[in-house]
């Protein structure tokens, strides 16, 4: 383990994390919250002198190898959370520091699962921070570095590959900057048009920023104490359709660009992604068609929230958990599969189970035909065998997780459903949950341990398991 | 730039590590997808798995917006064909590589009809840098500019030598000899030494600019002048040892090819009847010497096997005063084998890379319509000799260089002034229209004038 190069880009961490705290630290000036805007500056001089004080470090070469940048992933979003949180406690927002940790991994992971009964008596600078951790965590703290600093190479990939979701990353363009620059490129503009049309909605510049912030990142934190119940259907359906955007996979918004429709419209992830929205919201809606007054009514709500659990945001406009058991189970689902790899959602991702399928088809077809020669394709491309082995290892990892988590937390003693969707809800980066933790209630109920473990379950994620796992292997901290 | 590269082998990893750092956008090309990897997860480059000559690879390589192909694959028969397919593909530059003799004689038909910028021939290349050592045998090293016309020679301090711990400034008063030392290499750091009080020490590695007369002169004064190479003795005669005896017999110079396989042997003595082809295991110390190694002026080990190549060069050392060449193309250990204190190595997969970088480099200048002319790496990377040609009246010209506050680590190291080439002193002008050669470390300069302090 080279440290000094992990303490260098911690350094850049820490001190993109100042920049980042004074946007609410302004938003607390402007609302006249004299207290909240003196703690944001404070955090954020106190992580820009840190991070200064970390790159002193003398760093001898700038190799980054696979290890290092695992490491390095994991240690910097653990690190930009740690301080992230600071500004709750000294806000008294979420007085206790481990609560307060919660909801800033749940934040940056955009997970969108809260521990407050209710946020309107929170600051609005609060708040601000709060959603905007969401829009950072979304495309990536490392992909928004990349696409700035000029660090070191192409060795960088090692840091892209370990932030970006999927299972194999690509890049857009040959340059790791350039292709982290056309990421952001595409992920501000979506955020700009989501806030303009909702400001033209008739929503407060205020309201329609957080939203935006937790739609975009599909992250799920509101600002009111109903997510999204009481805005007007026009905001509602708008949101919708900006949760689903979101969790396409941004290389097809690159060849839309790229005026490459062709490409863009024949990729599988995205119209089986598509696909699988229309299905379930159809099941949805015949499942709840006799609960609410019109049937448009029942669209709305079926639409939104299915593109608020598939895409991992989490929003709610009305609380699922009062729907029939078949709603209920069809959602549940729909938080595992996740978004569209190489999206701002979470989740196994689209990607992962089509290859899946397509292996599970090819092992029957290979009893019937023992001697069948056969490849996995994808978008009519060969997928190659380390792809499909780092899938299947992939969901293995995943449901050890998920097993493990669920084990731990168990010794709350509180209902299964409870448990079981609590740890789907946050290694799946959704928020809500079912009973319990439903999206009227909150993660407050679980005991200081399970919301560490919790808190681990987010952070390994959102980045795709193995930066976090890696991190608890001791010889990765050896010297060589 | 945007480049594409086909072919992700040595050559293909060596031009995508040295051209990536330069800011141009490279997308590879290979079908084995382990090898574009392995550029893909260490370098800054795009991968595409596919055949290179086809032009649905190309396309999806970019190359429609490709300023530069070139074609490194194994295969001559791809390379050429895959240069033919992008050229109409995509209206880019392209370069390729030949190895073939029998290709290389037909080489300008070839590129002409076929429409390729550049065909390089790495065997030949090398050939002709062992051929240049062999010519200046007390050079370890010859770096080449301006289309050949200026040659830097590297050579070693030894403890014998008269320059050990000898002050800079007495090669001019007290040597009387019209060399200027540009570089020294002392301990792998690279010093532009200026002023008189500079000293050399034994083990530094020192470049030198001088007409090849001189040279020859300044070396035998300091004492590490060699005998000028008559006789030759080449150990394998692969394609690099067929091109270098053709070009030493040419020039004269006696030379013996030992060479295992009898088949080409035969094959060699047609080609090549002057030369004496001896068929016979190389690394037999009694066929050596019973062949007269201990006599030779020259020797080259260019045997397949790198590890036998250092080898052999060690026992030439040991057993003869000739001036050794070693080839090494497959292992990386440059700061060992340096260590060894053998004369002169050539890398064959990095004179290929350097040949196309310098190609590309000078494309990029012109795009970029900058004064720099030409960019050559020197020292691993860790000095530069930019050529620039001067256009313009400015505060540098017609005024001695004496006079004029140039930074320090940047030496004005020669003049081509028409067909003219000056190594300059202090009382030397730059004038317009001439071409600058320029040394320095560790900067870039976009401009002649930049080489003043600001």
């Amino acid at each position: 383990m080279n440290f000094s190069i992990v303490s260098y880009i911690l350094s850049w961490i820490l001190r993109f994390e100042a920049g980042f705290l004074l946007l609410p630290a302004f938003v607390g000036f402007l609302y006249g919250e004299g207290r909240a805007a003196v703690s944001y500056v404070g955090t954020a001089l106190l992580c820009f002198l840190l991070g200064i004080l970390l790159n002193r470090w003398k760093h001898s070469h700038f190799q980054l190898y696979a290890r290092e940048g695992f490491t390095s992933v994991a240690l910097g979003w653990i690190v930009i959370s740690l301080f992230g949180a600071i500004p709750f406690v000294t806000t008294g927002d979420i007085p206790n520091y481990i609560d307060a940790l919660f909801e800033t991994i749940s934040g940056f992971t955009t997970t969108g699962a809260s521990i407050l009964p209710a946020v309107e008596p929170l600051t609005h600078a609060g708040l601000f921070w709060r959603s905007f951790t969401h829009w950072i965590g979304g495309m990536g703290v490392f992909v928004f570095i990349m696409s700035v600093l000029p660090l070191m190479g192409g060795s960088t990939m090692n840091l892209m590959k370990a932030e970006s979701p999927g299972p194999s990353v690509g890049k857009l363009v040959p340059k790791v900057k350039d292709t982290a620059k056309i990421l952001y490129e595409i992920y501000i503009v979506i955020t700009l048009l989501e806030i303009v049309l909702l400001c033209a909605f008739g929503m407060k510049l205020f309201d329609s920023m957080t939203i935006t912030f937790g739609t975009v990142g599909t992250g799920g934190f509101g600002v009111l104490n109903d997510s999204l119940g009481s805005y007007s259907p026009a905001q509602q359906i708008i949101v919708t359709i900006f949760m689903i955007l979101s969790g396409i996979n941004y290389s097809f918004y690159f060849c839309l660009i790229m005026r490459q429709f062709k490409d863009a419209f024949s990729m599988e992830e995205v119209r089986w992604y598509l696909g699988i929205i229309l299905g379930a919201a159809a099941i949805i809606i015949l499942d709840i068609h006799d609960m609410y007054q019109s049937i448009g009514e029942t669209i709305r709500h079926a639409f939104f929230q299915v593109g608020s659990i598939i895409t991992t945001t989490g929003f709610s406009t009305v609380d699922f958990d009062l729907w029939p058991q078949l709603s209920k189970t069809v959602l549940v689902i729909l938080m595992f599969i996740g978004a569209c790899a190489g999206s701002t959602g979470g989740g196994i991702k689209v990607s992962r189970i089509l290859l899946l399928f397509k292996s599970i088809g090819k092992e029957l077809s290979l009893m019937i035909h023992p001697r069948l020669v056969k490849r996995i394709k994808m978008d009519d491309r060969n997928v190659g065998d380390e792809v499909l082995r780092s899938t299947f290892v992939y969901i293995a990892v995943y449901c050890v997780i998920l097993f493990t988590s669920l084990l731990l937390i168990g010794v709350d003693e509180l209902d299964f459903t409870t448990n079981f969707t609590a740890v789907a809800a946050t290694l799946n980066n959704i928020g809500p949950g079912l009973e319990m933790v439903g999206p009227t209630q909150n993660f407050a109920v679980y005991s200081g341990f399970s919301k560490l473990v919790l808190m681990f379950d987010m952070l390994a994620g959102r980045l795709e398991l193995f930066p976090m796992l890696i991190i608890l292997v001791p010889s990765c901290w050896k010297k060589y | 730039m945007n480049i594409i590269i086909v072919g992700c082998g040595k050559v293909g990893y060596t031009l995508v590590e040295q051209l990536g750092g330069e800011n141009h956008d490279i997308t590879v090309i290979d079908e084995i997808e382990d090898k574009v990897h392995s550029i893909t997860d260490e370098l800054d480059a795009m991968g595409i798995i596919g055949n290179g000559v086809s032009y649905q690879t190309l396309l999806q390589a970019g190359i429609k917006k490709a300023h530069l192909l070139i074609a490194v694959t194994g295969s001559d028969e791809q390379n050429l064909l895959c240069c033919a397919v992008a050229k109409r593909a995509g209206n880019c530059r392209t370069i390729a590589r030949v190895r073939n003799p029998i290709y290389y004689r037909e080489i300008e038909f070839l590129r002409k009809e076929l429409g390729i910028t550049m065909i390089i021939n790495p065997e030949m290349t090398s050939a002709n840098e062992i051929s240049r050592i062999f010519q200046f045998p007390s050079a370890v090293k010859i770096d080449t500019f301006s289309k050949g016309r200026i040659e830097l020679l590297h050579f070693r301090v030894t403890k014998k030598c008269l320059l050990n711990n000898y002050e800079l400034i007495h090669i001019r008063t007290t040597l009387k000899c019209n060399v200027l030392v540009c570089m020294v290499n002392r301990n792998d750091e690279v010093i532009i030494p200026r002023g008189g009080d500079f000293v050399f020490h034994e083990g530094d590695m020192v470049a030198i600019i001088a007409v090849p007369t001189e040279a020859n002169a300044f070396f035998r004064k300091i004492g590490i002048g060699s005998i000028p190479v008559h006789t030759a003795m080449i150990v394998g005669g692969g394609t690099i040892g067929y091109y270098l005896a053709r070009r030493l017999l040419s020039v004269g110079i006696a030379t013996k090819i030992i060479e295992q396989d009898p088949d080409r042997c035969e094959h060699l003595s047609e080609m090549l009847p002057k030369a004496t082809v001896i068929c016979g295991n190389g690394t037999d110390q009694k066929l050596l010497l019973e062949e007269g190694l201990d006599k030779v002026d020259g020797f080259a080990a260019l045997t397949g096997l790198d590890e036998e190549n250092i080898l052999l060069s060690l026992f030439a050392k040991k057993n003869s005063q000739a001036k050794v060449v070693t080839k090494i193309n497959r292992i990386n250990f440059s700061g060992v084998i340096d260590d060894l204190n053998l004369d002169s190595i050539t890398y064959p997969r990095l004179l290929t890379a350097d040949t196309i970088i310098k190609y590309a480099r000078s494309l990029n200048n012109a795009s970029l319509d900058s004064n720099v002319e030409n960019l050559y790496k020197l020292e691993e990377g860790k000095a530069e000799a930019l050529e620039f040609s001067i256009k313009e009246e400015s505060v540098v010209t017609n005024t001695p260089l004496v006079d004029l506050r140039i930074k320090k680590n940047i030496l004005v190291c020669c003049i081509t002034r028409g067909n003219q080439v000056i190594i300059p002193g202090g009382q030397d002008e730059l004038h317009v229209g001439d071409s600058v050669v320029v040394v320095l470390t560790n900067e870039r300069l976009h401009n002649i004038r930049d080489i003043l302090e600001a």
